[in-house]
């Protein structure tokens, strides 16, 4: 069996996908992905809901519809993948080449080697263990993303009387997939004074349904010794802090957990990847290439996406970038510019840009730490204004993608800043 | 009578209020664009949803599925419970349809994924 590779991809879902078809099409045809789970798709699978595809395909798709037009499009054009493997180890190779140690039934414990590695492991949700909720630890309580894996995938029925903590899109997806499965979804509650899911989603799955948000609300203590039995729902001052009496006792047999993802980065880590601590994701540069040389990342794992479509466009990016690396090896010269999070900026993807390895188009994509109404979005580069483009609202949910020329960014030598100004009104 | 609903077309998520007299919406106010207007509309007179969920297969484990076109939001609970009353035989491709005029809607409910017997 084959053991050196030109490109090895880390994780089968939409972001390794896109990134093998994005290298495959740039030039390289020695490539393969490894994916863990035995069928390509990741996470779509399980995203039986619409809206998936507006901005890919102009219409508007289901989760695993989406899955399967990427992996039609993999097996159209050849590309080798490798299911129910397991990566264990990515490390650079004092040749500039990469180790990457799996285990798999096909292959046993192996370690292969390829000239760049494009991680594209996506990420998990934030457990019960991470939220510091007080209580037992009686069964019923679930991510929402394991309800919706047991329920979508394996047809099972998880529970009747249900109270969701979080009101991030999965929780708010997750209300409405309950409901439709028979189940009474008391109330979502939601710790911020506003939900991070999207409008629509509010709409579509909690209104449409009756299901009271609690804004500013947080599950204060769990119930149930073998088996839940009903969780107390507190409202929390400005500082978050739970106000003491407000608490209500809601009974059910299900807790669903939406607080939030975090980049699955154990392996990026291992090889020595930097790692911001804003997105839990890599550093990268222009190119998606991180700090060790011939290692890009992309999708969730580099930085939590709200839509698939960006996940999609960005791997397919890196996939290219990492075929050109192949090929061509880094590009050297120009000038290396940092780019930095100004006011209202919670953080950039990309980190850094060399002006010699510009596209025709660059993307940087951010997110905002606020709700901010009637701003502007500014881009600078010392004194020099790259970018000003006003803006009616931006909110935290949504991420926030600037496309530049390559004749804008070709000629600076100063640090890129990104923020918000207020627009005197 | 007056409806207020919540735009949701963009993130601005305008707060809409509309009249609405014999079944027809006479007028819009709040909406920053057009399409507010005619979000309001649609939503006020004719609300429609595209429903996904799963069925049964004949393998034991449930395939998603989603209705071709966007029913009548009244309908939701009728059509998932024709879909769940059904059984999809194995294999089914992506866009078969698995059921044909749910609950009296005139729409097919159709396979979102492909399948095959294992």
């Amino acid at each position: 069996m084959k053991n050196e590779y030109g490109i090895i991809i880390i994780g089968g879902g939409p972001a390794g996908m896109a990134a093998a078809i994005g290298a495959k099409e740039a030039g390289e045809d020695d490539i393969l992905i490894l994916e863990r789970d035995s069928v390509l798709g990741g996470i779509l699978n399980q995203c039986i809901h619409n809206g998936f595809g507006l901005h890919t395909f102009n219409e508007e798709l289901t989760g695993p519809e989406y899955a399967e037009r990427f992996a039609d499009k993999v097996r159209e054009l050849g590309i080798p993948f490798e299911l129910d493997t397991m990566v264990l180890d990515v490390s650079p190779m004092e040749d500039g080449r990469k180790a990457v140690s799996l285990i798999s039934a096909k292959r046993g414990a192996v370690t292969l080697t390829a000239k760049a590695v494009i991680l594209a492991m996506g990420c998990r949700e934030r457990p019960r263990g991470a939220l510091n909720i007080p209580g037992s630890r009686p069964q019923g309580v679930y991510t929402a993303g394991t309800a919706q894996k047991l329920i979508n995938l394996e047809g099972a029925h998880v529970g009747k009387e249900v109270v969701i903590l979080g009101s991030g899109d999965i929780g708010l997806i997750m209300a409405r997939r309950m409901t439709l499965e028979g189940a009474h979804v008391a109330a979502v509650a939601e710790l911020m004074p506003y939900s991070s899911g999207l409008k629509r989603n509010i709409v579509q799955c909690l209104d449409d349904y009756g299901i009271p948000l609690l804004l500013s609300h947080t599950v204060v203590d769990i119930k149930g010794k073998d088996k839940l039995e009903g969780v107390y729902i507190a409202e929390v001052d400005e500082k978050r802090t739970p106000i003491p009496g407000s608490e209500v006792y809601y009974p059910c047999d299900t807790l669903l957990l939406s607080c939030g993802l975090i980049p699955e980065n154990e392996l990026t880590v291992g090889a020595g990847v930097e790692i911001d601590p804003r997105t839990n994701g890599a550093y990268v540069s222009e190119s998606l290439e991180t700090n060790v040389e011939g290692v890009f990342s992309c999708g969730n794992v580099l930085h939590v996406h709200d839509l698939v479509d960006f996940v999609s466009e960005e791997s397919k990016r890196a996939g290219a970038n990492a075929a050109r690396y192949v090929k061509q090896g880094r590009k050297a010269g120009g000038s290396t510019v940092n780019v930095s999070a100004g006011n209202g900026v919670r953080y950039t993807v990309p980190s850094k840009i060399n002006t010699n390895a510009l596209e025709e188009l660059n993307h940087i994509r951010f997110r905002v730490t606020g709700v901010y109404t009637n701003v502007s979005i500014v881009i600078t580069s010392g004194d020099k204004e790259i970018l000003r483009r006003k803006s009616r609202i931006l909110v935290p949910s949504e991420m926030l993608d600037i496309i530049l020329k390559r004749d804008k960014l070709a000629d600076i030598t100063d640090d890129l800043k990104v923020y918000i100004e207020e627009v005197e009104s | 009578m007056t409806h207020e609903l919540i735009c949701i077309n963009c993130p601005m998520g305008c707060a809409l209020t509309a009249q609405v007299e014999g079944g027809k919406v006479i007028s819009v106010s709040g909406n920053t664009c057009p399409r507010g207007e005619q979000y309001a509309k649609t939503e006020l007179t004719a609300p429609v949803r595209t429903v996904t969920t799963t069925m049964i297969t004949s393998g034991g484990k449930p395939v998603p599925v989603k209705t071709k076109e966007p029913i009548p939001k009244e309908k939701i609970f009728d059509v998932v419970a024709a879909i769940k009353a059904s059984t999809a035989p194995l294999p089914v491709k992506m866009g078969d349809v698995v059921l044909s005029d749910a609950a009296g809607t005139g729409v097919d409910i159709v396979s979102a994924r492909s399948l095959n017997n294992a």
